[in-house]
Formats: structure tokens, C-alpha cells, sequence
């Protein structure tokens, strides 16, 4: 009844491609739009900015990134934890080794710097496949760990071997307080989706997506496999190294380099699993189910009033997820984005049947 | 060049106790083509049963026989894991029959979390101690040929054997039992297996807890080497490049790969380590394995993968 796309004809082939061709859509967009930049910093608390918004955005930015490379090119990857650490690191090393760089130079030059390490490391996936490159990619992830504890360089030389950033800000406006930390974060995620959303609507996302489904076969009718691969990985690694940037400038603040360990590239992989594989929304599905997982199992014992030791309140957490995953799994292997479009087309229906 | 010696001998044991738990994930993708992420969180969760149950039974019992306690204790440890497979089958697997291998890979992570959490839940999350009589002492041979000899772990060296003979007997059980032929049957072709008779859902059963079992002489192993706590899930990881370098689905390949990534972490640690600042360990076997699958992509004895259009 509201979802009805009844007498929206396009008259041109542009109106007819463009991304949301039912007017719901881009109503529906707009106003979520509008509630993210303006409701929000309006309503939202300083926890509510710093222990949920953003964590949320970066993590939905990463894993955009990783859904490029698991979802639409198929390329299984455990060692995004590691791109997010070049990319933090190299942003660092970009704003404090040059005077006067600019913020937003130095998490886009992170991500450059991210995409020539993910390149390397994608190098091996064009002879190796499936399980095999996974491990494979965790050799990235060691290595990483090591280089970034062990040569003084990439730290800047800290004897801690922790870094820290501080004092943001962009064309002279400062990035102190969580709303402001929020703006910028929600502003990079929004640019970057709609980016990627276009990417994988083009040619190159189909190229992804003909090699995900049988590489072989994409090869015979010209489809080059370095070509494609290796730029998936590009893409993937730039936005990774970005996002990576950004969760350690405006999230952390200081690091070192355990924030960027295998436990972050599990966490990623479960996002995109969880939230639908090969779909962008799904990227957004996954990180808010796995940002706000953790905080209800914490608070629900404080709720009811059970009193339960930290320890045994981990280790419970432990037990709910695994169990949520793979009851996730079963019931909908396709992810949430999977249920969200099912009911799309329900509601196309509403309230008829048929 | 007796230093040398020393340490590929090192390598070696250290390689053997690696194969051990890749011993694990073979058998499992072998017989049910899931890639058992859980496996180190198998091998943590029987170790802390072992340990546990060794210490329970004589508070419960009354009886102090420390060989008593032990033979109780594995026993126990033994239903434990078998219960575990039983649930992992009805509950997990049952339902993802026919999922794409990310998924059962994304299930087998979540079941580690779930043991991890139930393991330390259920037996408590503090450093155990197995004791199961292995000689912590050193020996020193040949102390003829090389000045001051060789150092040798005599743990160590019990471990190898303890893993040969439990991969000889794990051999005598796919070759010449039925329940064996079954479990290859399986591992060839699950649909041709069903339709000559074969129950999956049993076999299945069977694999996680052999796979199970594996994880257990594993986990004592490893617990009466470095006590039983957390990090003996990270275990798993180390193991991980065995498996790949072996062969997914190969059982020689796990014992072959350990061996050779054991070996290789060890050497490189002492001779390549200096020049790159030391701690390669971590990472030098997975670039090791990842070096060896670009030339040879389906490991050392693994299936070749046969792409069909």
C-alpha cells in the first residue's frame, strides 16, 4: 500500500539507472540521512557518540571494505586487522613525519599506503584459492603484528611502541568532541558507500562477482583474473586502511598494535557473514549487530538484577555469541540484508497477497 | 654443527607436537569437509577436562593413586569430547548440510567461542596442572662426537612417540576396521556413502569425536608441557600452516608439514631472526606455507583441485 511503485515511469535512461528507482527509496534514504546528521548529534549522549555511533561507522566502513573482497569477489581474507593497521599506522607516520599535513590527506594517504600492501598480499590469491588463502592472508596478519611491534620506525620511534594522536582537526575546524567525531566519521562512511555501491553496480563489480561464482568460466569469456582480483583487493585494503585510520585517529586516539590483532579481523568477518554477504547494506546490518551484541549481553545480568561475576560474565558473553552465530547462520546463511530485502518484497505486497 | 643439530631436533619434536593437533583438523575435513576452526578450542576445552577431572575424582572419591586419578580422568575427558561431537553434529551441522565452505568455516569459529567460554565456564579459567608422568629432566647423548653432547627434552621425545603411536593406530582404524572404511567412504563422496546405507549423521558423530580425542592426547600433551590455560587455543593457529602445507585432506601430510614447519620456525628463528630484529616465529610459518602453495597450490599431499567449468 505505501511501497506501491504505481505511476513512477522514468523518462530518461539516466532516471531509469539511477540507485534507488523507487521514490520510497530515496525518500526513505533522505530521511535517514537527515536523522543521522541532524537528529542525532542533537539527541545522542557523549557515551551513546563514542561507545556506539562511532565504533559502528568505522567498523561499517571496514567492512564495506571486506564485503568487496569476501562478498562480491569471493577472495576469503583473515587478515584485514592487519590493513587496518597499515593504514592507522601509515596515517600516523604521514601526519607526524610531514609538518602541516592535512587530517584528511593523511587517512586518504593511509589508505593509499594500505592499498599497496593489500595489492602485495593479493598477489598470492592468483594461484591460491578458498581455505588455502585464508590461512594464507594470515600470514599478512602475523606479519603485520610483527612489523609493527618489532621496527622502531613505523611507531616513529615510541619506546612504549604505542602512538598517539592528538588535536584534530580539519580547514581549522577542531575535531574534539564526540559530535564532532561523529560528523566526520558518519561524512567518510557516506561518501565511501555510496562509492562502493556504485563500484560494485558497474562493470568492475560484475567482473567481482564472475570471479566469486566460478573464476574458470570468467576467465574463458575474457574476464582478466589478475585485473579483477587484484583490484578488489585495491579497493578493499584502500577502504579497510581508511577506516583503519580513522579508528585509531578518532576512536582510540592512542594505540598500539594489538587494536589491530586477528581477534579485529574475526570481528570483521563475522560482521559481513552476519549482516549478508555481497551486499553493502549488509556491511551496516553486521557491524550494528556486533557493536551492540557485546553491550546488551552486558547490561541485560544488570537489568534483571542477577548478580554475576566480570569473569563469568565473559565468559557467558563467549557462549551467546558463538551460539548466536551459528544459530544466525543456520536460520539465514544469507545474513541479514537477506531478511531485510525478503521483507522489502513483502511490503511491496502489502497489504495484498499476491 | 652441534648446535645445529640441536636445534632441528627441536624443530622436530616441536614440528611432531604441532602435527598432533593438525592431526585433528584432517580428520575432520577428511570425513565431514568442514574446516574445524575449533579444533584449538577442542584441544583447550579436553585439556581442562583432563585436568580437572584428575583433581575432582580423588576430592570426590577419596582415593590419592595419582594413576587412578589419570586413568579416571581420561576416561571422563573422553565422554566429555564425545559428548561434544554428539552436540556439534545434532545442533550444527545437522542444519548446514549443504552450506558453501565460509559458512562452516564462520559455524566452526562460533563453536570456538562457544567452547572457550563453556570450557572456562564449566572447569574454571585459571592455569591447571596436568600431571601424567612425563620426565621433565633434560638428557644429554652423544657426548662422545660432539663437545658437551646434545641436549635433548626427554618430554619432548615422549611426545613424538606418544603422536607416531597414536597415528599408527589412528592408520590400523581407517584401514581395517568397517567403521573405518565407512569414515573413508565418507570422505570420498558423502552422497554415494548415503546411498549404499552408510548413516552420515552416525559418522559424523564418530569423526568430531575421534577429531575430538585427537584434541584431548593433544591437550595433554601440550597442558603437561606448558600447563593447561587460555593460550592453549592459540595453539590452533600455529597449526593452521601445518595443514595447509600438508595437504587439507591428508593425514601423512599433517605429520610431514609439522615436521617441516617445526623445523623450519626453529632454524629460522636462530639464523635468519638476527638480521630482522628477532620474534619471526610467529609469522615465518605462514609465509613458509604461503611460499609453498604458490608453487605447489594444493599442499605437499593434499588432493590436486580439479577446476570444472
Amino acid at each position: 500500500m505505501f511501497y506501491r511503485e504505481n505511476g513512477q515511469f522514468k523518462s530518461n535512461y539516466r532516471a531509469d539507472m539511477g540507485l534507488f528507482p523507487v521514490a520510497q527509496d530515496r525518500w526513505a534514504i533522505l530521511g535517514l540521512l537527515a536523522l543521522a546528521f541532524v537528529l542525532v548529534p542533537l539527541m545522542g549522549s557523549d557515551y551513546f557518540f563514542r561507545a556506539i555511533a562511532i565504533p559502528f561507522l568505522i567498523l561499517s566502513l571496514a567492512a564495506i571494505g571486506l564485503n568487496i573482497l569476501v562478498g562480491y569477489c569471493g577472495q576469503i581474507s583473515l587478515g584485514t586487522g592487519a590493513f587496518m593497521a597499515v593504514g592507522a599506522y601509515a596515517a600516523y607516520n604521514l601526519q607526524a613525519r610531514i609538518d602541516g599535513m592535512p587530517l584528511l590527506l593523511a587517512l586518504l594517504g593511509g589508505g593509499l599506503v594500505s592499498t599497496v600492501f593489500g595489492v602485495l598480499f593479493g598477489i598470492p590469491s592468483l594461484r591460491i584459492r578458498g581455505l588455502y588463502l585464508a590461512v594464507a592472508t594470515l600470514a599478512a596478519q602475523f606479519f603485520t603484528d610483527w612489523f609493527t611491534n618489532r621496527v622502531k620506525w613505523v611507531t616513529n620511534d615510541s619506546s612504549s611502541g604505542s602512538v598517539s594522536v592528538g588535536g584534530l582537526d580539519i580547514l581549522g575546524y577542531a575535531i574534539q568532541t564526540p559530535v564532532q567525531k561523529y560528523l566526520l566519521c558518519l561524512a567518510f562512511v557516506v561518501v565511501f558507500a555510496l562509492l562502493a555501491k556504485n563500484l560494485v553496480r558497474g562493470a568492475i563489480g560484475r567482473e567481482w562477482m564472475a570471479m566469486r561464482d566460478m573464476d574458470v568460466a570468467a576467465a574463458v569469456i575474457g574476464i582478466r583474473p589478475v585485473y579483477a582480483k587484484l583490484s578488489a583487493f585495491a579497493v578493499s585494503s584502500f577502504i579497510v586502511g581508511v577506516a583503519g585510520g580513522l579508528w585509531g585517529f578518532v576512536h582510540l586516539g592512542s594505540w598500539e598494535p594489538a587494536a589491530f590483532g586477528i581477534e579485529r579481523s574475526f570481528q570483521l568477518l563475522f560482521m559481513i557473514i552476519i549482516g549478508g554477504l555481497g551486499s553493502i547494506a549488509g556491511a551496516f546490518f553486521g557491524a550494528a549487530f556486533i557493536v551492540l551484541l557485546p553491550l546488551l549481553l552486558n547490561y541485560v545480568p544488570h537489568w534483571l538484577g542477577l548478580p554475576i561475576s566480570t569473569a563469568t560474565a565473559t565468559h557467558v558473553e563467549h557462549m551467546i555469541f558463538g551460539a548466536l552465530i551459528v544459530f544466525f547462520l543456520i536460520v539465514e546463511p544469507h545474513g541479514l540484508a537477506r531478511l531485510w530485502s525478503t521483507a522489502r518484497q513483502k511490503l511491496r505486497l502489502w497489504p495484498f497477497p499476491h | 654443527m652441534g648446535f645445529f643439530l640441536e636445534t632441528v631436533f627441536g624443530g622436530l619434536m616441536a614440528g611432531m607436537l604441532y602435527a598432533l593437533v593438525a592431526l585433528g583438523f584432517v580428520l575432520i575435513f577428511k570425513a565431514s569437509g568442514v574446516f574445524n576452526f575449533a579444533q584449538g578450542a577442542m584441544v583447550l576445552f579436553a585439556a581442562l577436562a583432563m585436568a580437572r577431572f584428575a583433581e575432582w575424582f580423588p576430592q570426590w572419591l577419596g582415593f590419592s593413586s595419582l594413576l587412578l586419578a589419570n586413568l579416571m580422568a581420561f576416561c571422563a575427558a573422553v565422554l566429555c569430547m564425545v559428548g561434544v561431537a554428539w552436540l556439534v553434529e545434532r545442533l550444527a551441522l545437522r542444519r548446514l548440510v549443504n552450506q558453501e565452505g565460509i559458512t562452516l568455516l564462520m559455524a566452526t569459529l562460533g563453536i570456538t567461542y562457544f567452547l572457550d567460554g563453556a570450557g572456562q565456564l564449566i572447569f574454571g579459567s585459571a592455569t591447571y596442572k596436568i600431571d601424567v608422568g612425563m620426565p621433565k629432566d633434560p638428557m644429554i647423548v652423544l657426548e662422545n662426537v660432539f663437545e658437551g653432547g646434545l641436549l635433548l627434552s626427554k618430554e619432548d621425545l615422549y611426545a613424538a612417540l606418544v603422536a607416531a603411536m597414536l597415528v599408527a593406530l589412528l592408520s590400523v582404524f581407517f584401514q581395517k576396521t568397517r567403521t573405518g572404511r565407512a569414515l573413508r567412504a565418507v570422505a570420498d563422496d558423502h552422497q554415494a556413502a548415503q546411498s549404499i546405507g552408510i548413516p552420515l549423521s552416525r559418522i559424523w558423530v564418530i569423526v568430531w569425536s575421534v577429531g575430538g580425542i585427537v584434541a584431548l592426547v593433544a591437550g595433554i600433551i601440550w597442558g603437561s608441557k606448558l600447563g593447561v590455560q587460555f593460550s592453549i587455543s592459540l595453539v590452533a593457529l600455529k597449526a593452521f600452516p601445518v595443514v595447509i602445507l600438508g595437504g587439507l585432506t591428508s593425514v601423512p601430510g599433517a605429520i610431514v608439514g609439522g615436521l617441516v614447519i617445526g623445523v623450519g620456525e626453529k632454524l629460522s628463528e636462530i639464523y635468519l631472526g638476527p638480521f630482522l630484529g628477532g620474534g619471526i616465529e610467529n609469522w615465518f610459518a605462514y609465509v613458509l606455507a604461503l611460499a609453498f602453495l604458490l608453487v605447489r597450490p594444493q599442499g605437499l599431499f593434499g588432493d590436486k583441485i580439479i577446476d570444472r567449468v
